[in-house]
């Protein structure tokens, strides 16, 4: 179907399955249980899930399939949140100019970027991308404050001009479906919230997953893939690889850019700290824990991050307290004490040992985790698993 | 006038002179081997034919079109396919994705981004990757990982690799070298087929004598630096000049 294979037409499906039934998914507890805390079925978060899915997966198409690792993608990432909220202040609220003109301006800056950065391999080529982006994050804290509003962030007043905006919505909407609009369900004790803006984020994210799948399976991925195995070789197959280098970069960098437009599209704001280079770090960390050059990897390690820093930073020493309450007191100071170093501001800390135990033990990220499972239940078909590392 | 002329190179290292007046012509459709003690110059001037040094003085033209100064990879698309000493082979992927690449590369050069194509079917480059492998013996291999091959058989995919692209020139570097006898015996044949069976002309920079004398029809024999003697492999054997450079004049 759509020119895939079935195992990749399996995968799609299930992924789109699963990111259209999120907001069921995700709230498996009763919204007034004391497990609810642990419900992500909530707009906000999912929407981060599928936008730095999409982050993610443009990643990948670069770090995974070429090898390269870029230190700077954060840079796109802010730059497409920049271009958005500009066109909300010219044109309106409207978020289709808003995405293409992200999308396009982290293009015209991967290529820049790309094509100095690209004269080196290996640490270097990273070294400078980090450069970039630390340096685009400077401009953008300081020096363009005119464009970028410095560090108050860029955001739309009533008094910009918007052009377009005629008697449309005063918040951000898809030809007039607000982004913000919610439709909520309650079944015995649980809610669902769905809402406009997960929906078209989540649509985008399957867009963007199935053209990752084409590019992976498509001689232009093979040549990537083989700039990764043996580029000495690749040299006297008579290609060039620097041009496939670039086409790479600028496509993840594209993808970054849409992602950026995507998280101004739900929240018309853009600072600078999008584009630090934590934010560089959290993307190489998503591809990695989930699973490099794997279609679904970085997917998953992106919803894994976003989870963890959602979910177990809610969590302070009332809560703890409340867990333990059966426990002797000093023993239950002892035990929350505890647990309090792990959790609430000190989430990093989990998701640094994750990180740790992964790379040791699960080199292949969440991935191969999840295919070690499917081996261990014997599972005959290992094509089922739903994501084969591209090969 | 031959399909590779090689003309008065000279290649010097700081005080060493590596290569001095080295003129030579490989006839096409022939096997043309390139002989010679340690450090006669026998790399410095496959790396000047090859694009990876620059000689000082003199030309290398490639059917009449000189090769200076080009990159590998437009050295490639003239039509010159190159086997390494050690097979460099597309470790990370499967056989047939290595038999693949080469012939995208020969329909396509050296860069195509093309959204279209890239979401049509592959069957003809499919097809063709095919073909080589059974005429390489490697059928049985396909879905492998190139790593994971011998060496013997890393080279037969390497050679497969070159041919697939129907280069008019194939140049190789010493390819049985750290090879197991049986190993070396079986990439023997697999010239000697080339040779017999395609239109093509093999460059070869060896050592091992017995590589040499089965295949080649014409030998250079190099000596440091420049060209000693040059001619039919029977002619070569006995030459005393060859004795000599080989086990030099004190024996």
């Amino acid at each position: 179907m759509f020119g895939l294979d079935k195992k990749d037409t399996r995968l799609l499906i299930i992924v789109a399955i699963l990111t259209f039934c999120a907001p069921i998914i995700l709230n498996p507890f009763p919204a007034d249980s004391a497990l609810a805390q642990f419900n992500a079925g909530y707009p906000d978060l999912m929407q981060r899930f599928v936008i730095f899915g999409i982050f993610a997966i443009g990643f990948n198409i670069l770090f995974g399939l070429t090898g390269y690792l870029s230190f700077g993608h954060a840079a796109f990432l802010g730059v497409g949140s920049y271009s958005a909220v500009w066109m909300f202040k010219l044109l309106s609220y409207n978020v289709v100019p808003a995405i293409i003109l992200s999308v396009i301006t982290a293009g015209l800056f991967a290529i820049v970027i790309g094509f100095v950065s690209l004269r080196r391999s290996g640490i270097y080529f990273s070294i400078l991308t980090l450069a970039f982006a630390q340096m685009s994050y400077n401009l953008a804290y300081s020096v363009l404050t005119p464009i970028t509003n410095g560090e108050t962030g860029l955001q739309v007043y009533s008094n910009d001009p918007q052009y377009l905006k005629g008697n449309g919505p005063d918040v951000t909407h898809l030809f007039g479906l607000e982004m913000r609009s919610i439709l909520e369900i309650k079944i015995a004790g649980w809610t669902f919230d769905f809402t406009i803006g997960y929906y078209m984020c989540a649509v985008i994210m399957l867009i963007s997953f199935y053209l990752a799948i084409r590019i992976f399976r498509s001689p232009f991925g093979l040549m990537l893939r083989a700039i990764k195995a043996n580029q000495t070789r690749l040299n006297y197959t008579g290609i060039s690889p620097r041009p496939y280098m670039l086409a790479a970069f600028v496509i993840s960098g594209m993808y970054a850019g849409l992602a950026g437009g995507l998280l101004a599209s739900m929240d018309p704001l853009a600072g600078a700290e999008r584009m630090q280079w934590t934010a560089s770090g959290e993307v190489v960390l998503m591809t990695i824990l989930g699973g490099v050059g794997t279609l679904l990897g970085p997917v998953l390690g992106a919803g894994f991050i976003k989870y963890a820093e959602n979910i177990f930073s809610k969590i302070n020493e009332n809560v703890l307290h409340s867990w333990f309450s059966l426990l002797p007191d000093g023993l239950e100071e002892a035990v929350v004490w505890l647990f309090a170093r792990f959790v609430g501001e000190g989430w990093h800390l989990t998701l640094g040992l994750m990180f740790m135990l992964i790379v040791i033990f699960l080199p292949g990220g969440l991935v191969e985790g999840g295919q070690r499972i499917a081996r261990a239940f014997g599972r005959k078909d290992k094509d089922a698993s739903s994501s084969t590392p591209a090969e | 006038m031959g399909i590779l002329d090689i003309k008065d190179v000279g290649k010097r290292f700081g005080g060493l002179q590596a290569l001095s007046d080295v003129t030579l012509s490989v006839a096409e459709n022939t096997c043309h081997a390139i002989i010679g003690p340690n450090g006669a110059g026998k790399s410095t001037l496959l790396n000047c034919l090859i694009g990876k040094l620059i000689p000082d003085t003199g030309s290398v033209m490639f059917e009449g079109k000189s090769v200076l100064g080009r990159s590998a990879h437009e050295i490639n698309q003239m039509g010159i396919s190159r086997v390494f000493q050690t097979p460099e082979i597309f470790g990370n992927l499967s056989v047939i994705e290595n038999m693949m690449i080469p012939i995208f590369a020969k329909r396509d050069g050296s860069f195509k981004l093309d959204g279209i194509s890239a979401f049509m079917n592959h069957k003809e480059v499919l097809e063709q990757a095919e073909h080589m492998l059974e005429d390489m013996n490697m059928a049985d291999k396909r879905h492998m990982h190139a790593a994971s091959m011998s060496r013997g058989d890393k080279r037969r995919l390497e050679i497969g690799m070159c041919l697939s692209q129907q280069p008019r020139l194939l140049l190789l570097d010493e390819p049985t070298a750290g090879m197991a006898r049986a190993d070396t015996n079986n990439t023997i044949d697999l010239l000697k087929q080339i040779k017999d069976e395609r239109d093509i002309t093999i460059a070869i920079i060896e050592h091992d004598m017995h590589v040499v004398f089965s295949l080649a029809d014409r030998i250079t024999v190099l000596a440091q630096g420049t060209p000693l003697v040059e001619d039919t492999p029977e002619n070569i054997k006995g030459h005393p000049k060859v004795k000599e450079a080989y086990l030099g004049e004190a024996h």
